[in-house]
């Protein structure tokens, strides 16, 4: 009965998705405020008819409902509740659900934070977001139901994939699907511009804190799925350049020139037709994400093409919405105008190098994650493209992004001048020579990547610091702390944002060029040492958890004689599908982790041992955190607060006031 | 001499003591990681020859390191591995025609980009001198400015 009670929800919120999506915008279009109106209670109703069928599948799951196809195929009774709550999104079809959910509710919050904008606008905004879900929900609903009963029921479900039996499968996928479904909203704002013919510096300042936002969701998720890939794969990396990976890293790529994009169309009024098509190309990115993962295509070609309805669906779907935005924005995008002029050298072509720049590194990761399904479904051959052709293409095309990272903020917008630019920074460009040549010599050993690792981190600390200095040197009366204090919140963010760049770098180059691995056998009471650090082993035993029974070794770690930590790593069996999965052991700090992992156990008692120190390796994520709150400090400035709090004085005077 | 080293290796097996690497020869382990890291595991999702624990990778690691020790040339072993399961192994894709665009992909991005960035920074110059800003963008701007002053 519940499942039934989702499924019809599921019906139901797709003809109010129908609705949402025509009718407000006829409306706006014939200038009817009543059928614009429609928007707001449409989008909340939908949210709460997709909370519902959200809810009933999540009882299933609770309840074990193995008359549930889809609770059978990724669910067990062994399995503890927080996994089987989280195996909702543990494969297709409730991956779609919770997609579909996270849409209805950010188009609920912008029902609830767009009382400011013109009534025309945001109803052409939610109208968007409205056509979006009618896709995800027709595609549930004809190919991927998650609510399809199993006649007659199962009596044990097959259990969730056991890679996925852990806390970062409870966190990282919402994130991430914030993250990517939170461009929908920028998408919307984008395609209502275009329909409304207003694409002005208030649709940017608007849109701005909302694609922040969602960057900063994606920021997280993305970095919550590689700290899930570091400890739960067992072989220390932290990225893959997995397609997986890739789907997830494009739409942020394509969303960090787009947040840059939106700032210049906010303060210049500039970029407004490149700013569009950002939007439109990064969401787009996030639907082909959502697919190539989605879709099953990335396992197998043939696979994929002898299902071809899913496959069929998704790409006509795909093409409905890349298509017609693009069509939309060919007819529209001439008519806008150009916005404020900018001189060669100035922070807009700064900002416009970085996207360029951007948008190429989007290119080259999206030509090595589908090339080998192209060559392999015109029937070329298969190759893999991996880590080794990445490295060698992205960082190439990132190096001057970051460069140009340290000196866009520094350079006025409109005009600069290369002479004065050049002498603002010849410190910072001194003390980042200097780093880049000395610091790997200190440490011990030369290469050029961790001289360029170094410089680039030391360039974009160096060049905040230049930038700090002259802003408080702007400002007049009250002392340091005061000066600091009424520097506006979004350029702290700014900063912040960057230094997490600079403190990400730091952590690549700190873990490539200096990480040491042992791969040795060990017997009990053997020691082993890696990066100075003493491992002795002290044998294994059995355990049993809830779902699998385990093997636990037990090392302890000592440093010139002194006892640090004991490291318990696992080798666990899962009953359900008789899966083996290695469980690393890890003992993190700011300087470095400390990584055992269990191999294979060897005649007499022995068994192979990966060993690890990675110096530094936390930074990788600190940097994406730090990413993220200055995310947030930005969207918290007060230029934005106005635009939910005092909205009668933002409203542009060229924008048509259709009532509120 | 010889007896010192049967000692030696006695010692190793019959105590505890130092941990003995998988492989004997660290030249040959160095570069086998080195080799290892740019070859696929076959029988995994989407894992390189150096991190899987997969026993067929075991195997294939443990018939690279003999191939090192006979003293044949990392090209040598590729091309091998390659006659053998072609060039799905080899996670650097080899330059050839059917790769030509993977490769040259990315550089024609970035110089395509570069000079599109660089034209349209020119004619904007020109259509800039050609038409200022509206007068409507002017009043906007003004507005949007006068109000940041007032927030400030």
């Amino acid at each position: 009965m519940i499942p039934e009670i989702g499924h019809y929800a599921l019906i139901l919120a797709l003809c109010v998705a129908f609705v949402q999506g025509t009718v407000p915008v006829y409306g706006a279009a014939v200038g009817n405020p009543r059928l614009m109106a429609l928007a707001i209670p449409a989008a909340r109703s939908q949210f709460f008819l997709v909370l519902i069928a959200f809810g009933c599948l999540a009882y299933a799951f609770f309840m074990n409902d193995f008359s549930v196809l889809y609770v059978a195929a990724t669910s067990n009774s062994q399995l503890p509740l927080h996994y089987r709550l989280a195996a909702i999104w543990g494969a297709h079809e409730g991956s779609l659900l919770l997609w579909t959910f996270i849409l209805t509710m950010w188009m609920f919050a912008v029902t609830v934070f767009s009382s400011h904008l013109p009534a025309a606008m945001r109803a052409r905004i939610l109208g968007v977001m409205g056509l979006v879900s009618v896709g995800f929900l027709l595609f549930m609903l004809s190919v991927s139901n998650p609510f399809e009963r199993l006649i007659p029921a199962a009596v044990e479900g097959r259990d969730l994939n056991p890679l996925l039996q852990d806390p970062g499968m409870v966190l990282h996928p919402p994130m991430l699907y914030m993250g990517y479904v939170g461009f929908s909203v920028a998408f919307a704002f984008a395609l209502a511009a275009l329909l409304g013919g207003n694409l002005d510096a208030a649709w940017a300042r608007w849109s701005r804190p909302w694609t922040t936002v969602a960057w900063c969701f994606l920021t997280i998720g993305i970095a919550l799925g590689s700290g899930w890939a570091y400890y739960e794969l067992g072989w220390g990396g932290w990225w893959f350049w997995d397609p997986v990976e890739n789907a997830s890293f494009m739409p942020w790529l394509a969303g960090t020139a787009l947040v840059h994009s939106l700032a210049v169309t906010d303060k210049r009024g500039g970029f407004k037709v490149w700013t569009v098509l950002l939007a439109i190309m990064t969401f787009s990115l996030s639907l082909l994400g959502t697919f190539l993962v989605r879709s099953g295509v990335l396992t197998s070609v043939h696979a994929f093409a002898t299902d071809p309805k899913r496959g069929l669906f998704i790409l006509s779907f795909l093409a409905v919405v890349i298509g017609g935005s693009l069509a939309l924005y060919a007819w529209r995008a001439p008519r806008v105008g150009l916005g404020g002029g900018f001189a060669p050298v100035s922070r807009e072509s700064f900002l416009l190098a970085n996207n360029v720049m951007l948008i190429a590194a989007t290119g080259a990761v999206l030509l090595g994650t589908l090339y080998p399904l192209f060559l392999d479904a015109l029937d070329l051959g298969k190759i893999s493209v991996g880590p080794p052709y990445f490295d060698s293409v992205f960082v190439p095309l990132i190096t001057p992004v970051l460069f140009l990272m340290g000196i866009g903020p520094l350079a006025q917008w409109k005009k600069a001048e290369v002479p004065a630019l050049a002498k603002r920074v010849r410190w910072a460009a001194g003390v980042s020579v200097a780093t880049a040549l000395i610091l790997p010599l200190v440490l011990g050993e030369w290469t050029p990547l961790l001289s360029l690792g170094f410089l680039l981190a030391s360039w974009i600390v160096s060049t905040a610091i230049v930038s700090v200095r002259e802003q408080l040197a702007h400002m007049t009366g009250g002392g340091l702390i005061g000066r600091l204090g009424r520097l506006p919140r979004s350029y702290w963010g700014m900063l912040l944002a960057h230094g997490g760049i600079a403190i990400f770098v730091i952590g690549v180059t700190m873990v490539k060029g200096f990480e040491t691995e042992q791969d040795v056998r060990m017997n009990v009471g053997d020691t082993a040492v890696v990066g100075g650090y003493v491992f002795r082993f002290d044998g294994v035993q059995n355990v049993k958890g809830p779902n699998y029974t385990a093997v636990r070794g037990t090392f302890h770690v000592s440093r010139a004689g002194r006892d640090l930590t004991v490291l318990y790593p696992e080798k666990r069996r899962y009953l359900a599908q008789n899966q083996v999965m290695t469980e690393a052991a890890i003992d993190s700090g700011l300087v470095r982790d400390l990584y055992v992992s269990l191999g294979e156990p060897l005649e007499d008692g022995a068994w192979s041992v990966r060993l690890y120190h990675k110096p530094f390796v936390n930074w990788i994520w600190g940097g994406c955190l730090v990413m993220a709150v200055g995310g947030v400090l930005a969207v918290s400035d007060r230029r934005y607060r106005p635009a939910w709090r005092r909205e009668p004085q933002m409203v542009p005077a060229g924008a048509q006031l259709v009532g509120r | 001499m010889n007896w010192v080293i049967v000692l030696l290796l006695v010692s190793g097996s019959a105590w505890a003591g130092e941990a003995r690497p998988m492989g004997d020869n660290p030249a040959i382990e160095a570069r086998l990681k080195q080799l290892a890291s740019e070859l696929r595991c076959l029988v995994c999702q989407n894992q390189t020859l150096a991190d899987s624990n997969a026993p067929q990778a075991e195997d294939l690691r443990r018939e690279v390191r003999e191939m090192i020790a006979q003293n044949m040339s990392d090209q040598e072993i590729i091309d091998f591995l390659v006659s053998r399961y072609g060039d799905f192994v080899l996670y650097r894709p080899p330059f050839k025609p059917t790769t030509v665009l993977l490769w040259a992909g990315p550089f024609v991005l970035m110089v395509g980009g570069g000079v599109a960035l660089a034209v349209t920074l020119r004619r904007r110059q020109h259509m800039i001198r050609e038409a200022m800003m509206t007068e409507d963008d002017r009043r906007r701007v003004e507005q949007l400015l006068s109000q940041r002053s007032k927030e400030s």
